[in-house]
């Protein structure tokens, strides 16, 4: 059978539904594709420990710390579910690792802003993972096994944060008018990076095509980014606090909320390294790295003198 | 099961920086055990030194959240797996071979 | 006895609240993924066990005080926790010798408690689990023995039933470090009996009010809110 052939049967199998398991043939492409997303999505939940973890410390109250605490916790738990999902297609974790603390390799911009108040935990548990949440369930549907079943064990996780974020929200934007102010303040600054979580627009995105044709993903940037934008509307409203887009407007023909422009050059201008945190997370991850050497040294020669 | 492949996998030429490679703990294959009486399920890996240490990351990792009565963790070298190719021999009579199946079979009543 | 009843439970809540809020610092900072997720464990099981212990204790007081307003809103002065407890973490070594030698002396602190003749404070004891460490280094050694040495309060309560039998736990506790040090190929590090023991009595470190500064910041920022 040639590659054309194997091709072929593969793409018959994507398009019948079926999953595609570790050790299936698939063309390089779709494995390289896959080994990035998977990657990339385990890269974001580590780093995505810093801006929140960076509040542990000042939660204003001991429900609002155990919570917040567990929440960053399950965030390392969903990085090494990714990592373990991605080693299914022959990466090494440690190369993985690697990649991420060189710079070489990609995780979500919207881990590059800072949380500046307590209040942005509060958008980012609603805004983010709210974002988050949408893109992983439509994931659970991916073609590849492992990834879908590690977003279906993310997604029964994800819920808690985003209900946590919004009532975090909400008990500020009802609060007293100093607590609102934080709360307005903290959805003026994260709504449109939230809204550039889900990618550049279809028409200037890569891989759209590709992995819509290959079940990987099955809707595109733009469909995601609606779908979230008719979800966070009301719920702004609900809380009530006003977002921070002069231009928005319900349009009733379509029955969707239409926003008004995304700045993409700030879009690519974070992506290619010019958040104000990147440095500072990749420094972050860096240093936890150096401390790591002798810790899994050590724990590896105790090991084996337990053993021997 | 998301046990490794026998074929070989091209590994990704990674154009990552010049540290030294580290050092990587073994692979284990995690099984988690939801209820009592349940079948243990592949839940995913974790890397660890040891079986004492594979299962405290496996508990940490997979038993976080949500009901776990139990868990088995496996090096991931010690499981031997089928090919794809075997599949269609594999699992289970096929359509043509209903002599195999319960249902083939018709009791008194019916 | 009430009043001595509060001293006790400030003493093991705020134990617990300080130590966990150290090991929340490690959150996504830990040398490992794995390790990461562990002392996250850690720190919210202290921290949960801190919220009964506080707000039992403000009940006990009767002046409207919760667990939160015990955390929040009391001065370095007000807080019983042990020094050991408040020190910074250091590396990654010390945070588990720390947590070795608290969990220690822990463990038998809160069987004791657990057979408790106050109700409540013995369901606390009872829910409340441990896990141990192992790893012991001299500079954290001399702390470790205000966690097991009994003063008069600890007397009063122990007479009475309500309260662990120290000297009791700090036979237990020699005995399992012992057992630790001798696993591990170490030495006991030496006594030091001028070492500084003054957490119960309010007398801390510089390293508390930094910590406090930091854990009581937002709150203290806006009086009377809610969260």
């Amino acid at each position: 059978m040639n590659d054309a052939e194997r091709e072929r049967r593969f793409q018959a199998r994507i398009d019948a539904g079926e999953k595609i398991e570790p050790k299936d043939w698939m063309p390089e492409s779709y494995r390289s594709q896959l080994v990035r997303m998977m990657s990339q999505h385990a890269h974001s939940e580590i780093v995505g420990q810093l801006p929140e973890g960076n509040w542990i410390t000042r939660a204003p109250s001991l429900r609002r710390k155990l919570g917040l605490l567990a929440k960053v916790q399950d965030e390392a738990g969903h990085g090494l579910y990714l990592y373990a999902a991605a080693e299914t297609l022959g990466v090494s974790r440690e190369d993985l690792v690697g990649g991420l603390l060189s710079g070489a390799a990609k995780y979500s911009s919207i881990f590059n802003y800072p949380t500046l108040t307590w209040a942005d935990i509060g958008a980012i548990g609603w805004l983010v993972d709210g974002a988050a949440i949408l893109n992983q369930t439509m994931l659970t549907k991916c073609s590849y096994g492992p990834y879908a079943r590690a977003m279906v064990r993310i997604c029964k996780e994800e819920r808690f944060h985003e209900r946590q974020g919004y009532e975090i929200m909400r008990v500020l934007a009802q609060g007293t008018p100093a607590q609102r102010a934080l709360a307005q303040d903290a959805l003026d600054r994260w709504w449109w990076p939230t809204l550039m979580m889900f990618g550049p627009p279809d028409e200037a995105s890569l891989h759209n095509d590709v992995l819509l044709a290959w079940g990987v993903k099955q809707k595109s940037n733009d469909e995601l980014r609606q779908w979230f934008v008719d979800l966070a509307v009301p719920q702004a409203q609900a809380l009530p606090l006003a977002l921070p887009d002069r231009e928005l407007r319900f349009d009733e023909a379509s029955g969707h909320w239409r926003t008004g422009p995304i700045d993409w050059d700030e879009f690519w201008r974070v992506v290619r390294g010019g958040g104000i945190c990147n440095r500072d997370r990749l420094r972050a991850r860096n240093e936890a790295h150096e401390e790591g050497r002798w810790v899994r040294e050590a724990a590896e020669a105790y090991a084996k003198k337990r053993h021997a | 099961m998301g046990a490794r492949g026998r074929r070989s996998v091209r590994k990704k030429a990674s154009r990552v920086s010049a540290k030294p490679a580290d050092t990587q703990w073994p692979l284990w294959e995690v099984f988690v055990q939801e209820k009592g009486g349940a079948p243990h399920e592949h839940a995913g890996s974790v890397h660890a030194p040891d079986a004492e240490l594979a299962l405290q990351n496996a508990r940490d990792t997979y038993a976080r959240r949500g009901p776990v009565t139990s868990l088995w963790v496996v090096e991931a070298r010690h499981i031997s797996a089928t090919t794809p190719e075997d599949s269609p021999f594999l699992l289970g009579p096929g359509p043509d071979k209903l002599y195999r199946q319960p249902r083939f079979y018709r009791g008194a009543k019916e | 006895m009430s009043a001595e009843l509060f001293e006790l439970l400030l003493r093991l809540g705020d134990d617990r609240l300080v130590l966990g809020h150290r090991l929340s610092e490690w959150c996504g900072h830990a040398p490992i993924v794995e390790e990461d997720i562990a002392l996250a464990n850690v720190a919210l099981d202290c921290i949960g066990q801190a919220s009964q212990f506080l707000e039992l204790a403000g009940e006990i007081e009767g002046e409207g005080r919760d667990a939160d307003a015990l955390a929040f809103l009391r001065d370095p002065t007000q807080f019983r926790n042990c020094l050991l407890v408040e020190q910074p973490n250091g590396d990654f070594a010390q945070t588990i010798a720390r947590q070795v030698l608290f969990d220690a002396a822990g463990a038998h602190v809160l069987a004791q408690l657990a057979d408790s003749t106050h109700e409540r404070l013995a369901a606390i004891a009872r829910k409340a689990a441990n896990e141990v460490r192992y790893h012991v280094r001299d500079e954290l050694w001399p702390h470790a023995a205000e966690l097991v040495t009994p003063d008069a309060l600890d007397a009063a309560l122990c007479a009475s039933g309500v309260g662990p039998d120290l000297a009791a736990v700090r036979v237990e506790f020699e005995r399992d470090v012992a057992a630790l040090i001798a696993a591990a190929n170490l030495r006991r590090p030496p006594d030091a009996p001028n070492a500084s023991d003054g957490g119960r009595r309010g007398k801390h470190s510089e390293h508390l009010d930094h910590l406090l500064s930091e854990m009581q910041c937002v709150a203290r920022a806006h009086p009377g809110a809610r969260w």
